[in-house]
């Protein structure tokens, strides 16, 4: 399929041709029962999660703006390549997120009282106050602990798998990441690594276009992110992201690959941005509406709800039940999270470190303590 | 009782760890079939295979990227850096990254690594084979931080630093890696990590030094004994955590003290050492506490004997806080 080039300019459009968009579910909502890897059952619970997704990220923005929490990023039109990634996955397996995939944690069990508690950092946070909003991990559901350094999960991602070989479990781990960490070194090593060693891994790129203000563009001459796979001598594959069942059939795809001991998958997720980067964003300042337009009308929700009343799964009023249903998730999940402390237990600033905290932070916490006995102001901002 | 070098003492604390847990890994850059371009891994990878020792492409950032998603598994990986020099391209993933997993989610995951790496001055190796970047991960909370200076020790430290639940780096005194031979304890031998040694008991001053360069403290001490001065010598072994009551003992007793590393001065872990000693032995205090160390240069090639705080140095810093 991948004749050799000659050398010069690289001819425009072989990629795309190579790593066609593929998808599912078409414009009129019908699909090809061969391609279709989901149950009406499981298809209409993601939509439900879907939409619990974006209730979600729109009341946290809310809450951002009411001063309530101090930050928030969340994934409005990128829900198909969270869900439909996370759905495809065995209990077992592990997720590295970057920073979107808040409703995989709450697929894995993590309860929304609990993750609002994290974007709170209130003394009901699991991760002890000690990560900003949105950081958040879930051991009994796998998913690891977020950081802000871009792709710094993806060599990460490899060694768990890695290990799993090792110890000879059947574990796949499946690591996100936007395009621009397809620019960063550890996005390199990690594929890289990956590659030579054949490790059970899947590497879901959310090509959403935008990393903050920077366009795909200014990240990468190839023309797809996908076409990256070649160099590593791994699988790729390209996918409408917007498309739950393209990305979850794609994402079964890969496991399988994995399991059977075929190596990584890089499968790039074509989506977009249509929020700004995070709350501390506005995209006014970088890009015009009539790019944004578009692609809301390329919403994965409404596309799958098309899926589903093609399938008559959904009438009329369903959608406006579970948006309402979501809400008052949502809602009382607030409520659940406001009602803890405000802050953890000071002691609890030391905590965590290392398994025993040393002389320095025992000396320290009793320095913070004598401090604020003598002067409150320095449990405060003011 | 075996008499060792320190690479074959590491390369013992590895091999016995190994057939302990099988969940030990070691994984770097010619470790495996080679066993390592200083030979510490020899052997490894036909006792235990190539899954369990690991030839990795050469890119340190994903040696230790990889080695924490072993670690979050449950494996105990033993990463090798090949040179200390080599080890920046890692630094995001050990600073933010190893250091950070267990406070950032509030203990939920953990990654327990050794990473091993050579350290030190000496070799005629110039700025890249010859640096002491320990101050940097000391000053990072989450990471703990050894330096054997003999065989006895690198074996017993390393086998501390494979058991121990928070990730360590373990730097090796490449310097002496052959040359400083010793008894060494056959089959498990621990040495548990935050104790320094005295090494030679005085009461007219204290040096302190660790790694490659207790070697020239204790050739400076033997000829400073030859004047009449009693130099008290510790070897601090583990840097973080740091024995303080043991460096804050002796410094009471004697009243004076001189810190040795060849590091760079500025924001070396001397100042942090001497800093100590002021918050704690101010009343004790003789002599200013004094620091002979690398200088603020990069590593050098040709005047590397002027740049290292060899025993001449540390001999006029012993009788200059000592006639203070």
């Amino acid at each position: 399929m991948r004749s050799v080039q000659a050398i010069g300019d690289p001819e425009v459009g072989r990629w795309e041709r190579d790593f066609p968009l593929r998808t599912v579910i078409r414009e009129d909502g019908s699909a090809d029962p061969a391609e279709v890897t989901l149950s009406d059952d499981r298809a209409l619970d993601l939509y439900r999660w879907m939409v619990l997704s974006r209730e979600l990220d729109e009341r946290m923005v809310q809450l951002q703006r009411q001063g309530r929490i101090a930050f928030y990023i969340g994934a409005i039109g990128e829900e198909a390549t969270v869900l439909g990634t996370v759905a495809a996955l065995a209990d077992q397996d592990w997720l590295f997120p970057s920073y979107r995939e808040h409703s995989a944690v709450l697929f894995r069990g993590m309860p929304l009282a609990t993750f609002v508690c994290d974007l709170l950092g209130n003394a009901g946070d699991l991760m002890l106050g000690h990560q900003m909003p949105c950081h958040e991990a879930w051991a009994p559901g796998h998913f690891v602990s977020i950081s802000a350094p871009i792709a710094t999960q993806v060599p990460q991602a490899v060694g768990a798998a890695w290990a799993a070989r090792i110890r000879g479990d059947d574990m796949v781990s499946l690591t996100w990441f936007g395009d621009g960490a397809t620019s960063s070194s550890d996005f390199h090593t990690g594929a890289n690594f990956a590659g030579v060693h054949k490790i059970p891994v899947i590497l879901v790129c959310r090509n959403n276009g935008w990393a903050i203000s920077v366009p795909l563009g200014l990240q990468t001459a190839s023309e797809t992110i996908a076409q990256k796979a070649v160099a590593y001598g791994i699988h790729g594959e390209r996918v409408d992201g917007n498309d739950l069942l393209a990305v979850h059939a794609a994402t079964l795809r890969a496991r399988e690959r994995a399991s059977a001991g075929r190596g990584p998958t890089l499968l790039e997720c074509v989506t977009y941005r249509v929020e700004g980067h995070s709350t501390s964003d506005d995209p006014r300042a970088y890009r015009g509406t009539d790019e944004v337009e578009p692609w809301r009308a390329k919403d994965p929700i409404r596309r799958l709800g098309r899926y589903l009343r093609w399938r008559k799964r959904l009438a009329g009023g369903d959608t406006d039940a579970f948006r309402a249903e979501a809400r008052e998730k949502v809602r009382r999940a607030v409520e659940e999270a406001e009602a803890f402390a405000p802050k953890p237990a000071l002691e609890t600033l030391f905590e965590g470190v290392y398994a025993e905290p040393l002389w320095q932070q025992q000396e320290q916490l009793d320095e913070i303590r004598a401090a604020i006995a003598a002067d409150p102001r320095a449990a405060s901002a003011r | 009782m075996a008499i060792m070098n320190i690479i074959q003492a590491v390369n013992d604390a590895l091999r016995l760890e190994m057939r302990r847990d099988p969940g030990v890994v070691v994984l770097g850059e010619d470790v495996g079939r080679f066993g390592g371009v200083f030979r510490a891994s020899q052997g490894l990878q036909e006792e235990f295979g190539k899954e369990r020792v690991i030839d990795t492409p050469l890119a340190e950032s994903a040696v230790i990227g990889t080695a924490l998603g072993m670690a979050l598994y449950g494996l105990k990986p033993v990463p090798e850096i090949q040179f200390a020099d080599f080890i920046f391209p890692a630094m995001d993933q050990i600073l933010n990254e190893v250091a950070k997993f267990r406070y950032r989610s509030g203990g939920q995951f953990t990654c327990p690594m050794v990473i091993r790496t050579p350290y030190g001055g000496g070799i005629r190796g110039g700025h890249y084979h010859s640096q002491s970047p320990e101050a940097h991960f000391i000053h990072t909370a989450g990471l703990k931080v050894v330096v054997p200076s003999n065989p006895a020790d690198a074996k017993g430290l390393l086998t501390a630093a494979i058991r121990d639940p928070d990730p360590v780096l373990f730097f090796e005194p490449k310097r002496v890696y052959r040359a400083a031979k010793g008894e060494v304890p056959e089959g498990e031998h621990v040495v548990p990590i935050g104790k320094a040694k005295v090494t030679r008991e005085g009461s007219h001053v204290t040096v302190i030094a660790w790694g490659a360069m207790w070697h020239e403290a204790d050739q400076a001490a033997a000829e400073a004994a030859a004047t009449g001065i009693e130099v008290e010598l510790l070897d601090l072994r583990s840097l973080q955590p740091l024995d303080v009551d043991a460096i804050a003992g002796s410094v009471r007793k004697t009243g004076r003290a001189v810190v040795v590393h060849e590091a760079p001065r500025t924001c070396g872990f001397g100042a942090e050492i001497s800093a100590l000693i002021q918050e704690r032995c101010f009343l004790h205090l003789e002599a200013p506490v004094t620091r002979v160390t690398g200088f603020d240069t990069p590593f050098p090639y040709t005047l590397e004997n002027e740049y290292l705080p060899r025993a001449p140095r540390i001999l006029k810093a012993i009788r200059e806080v000592v006639a203070f």
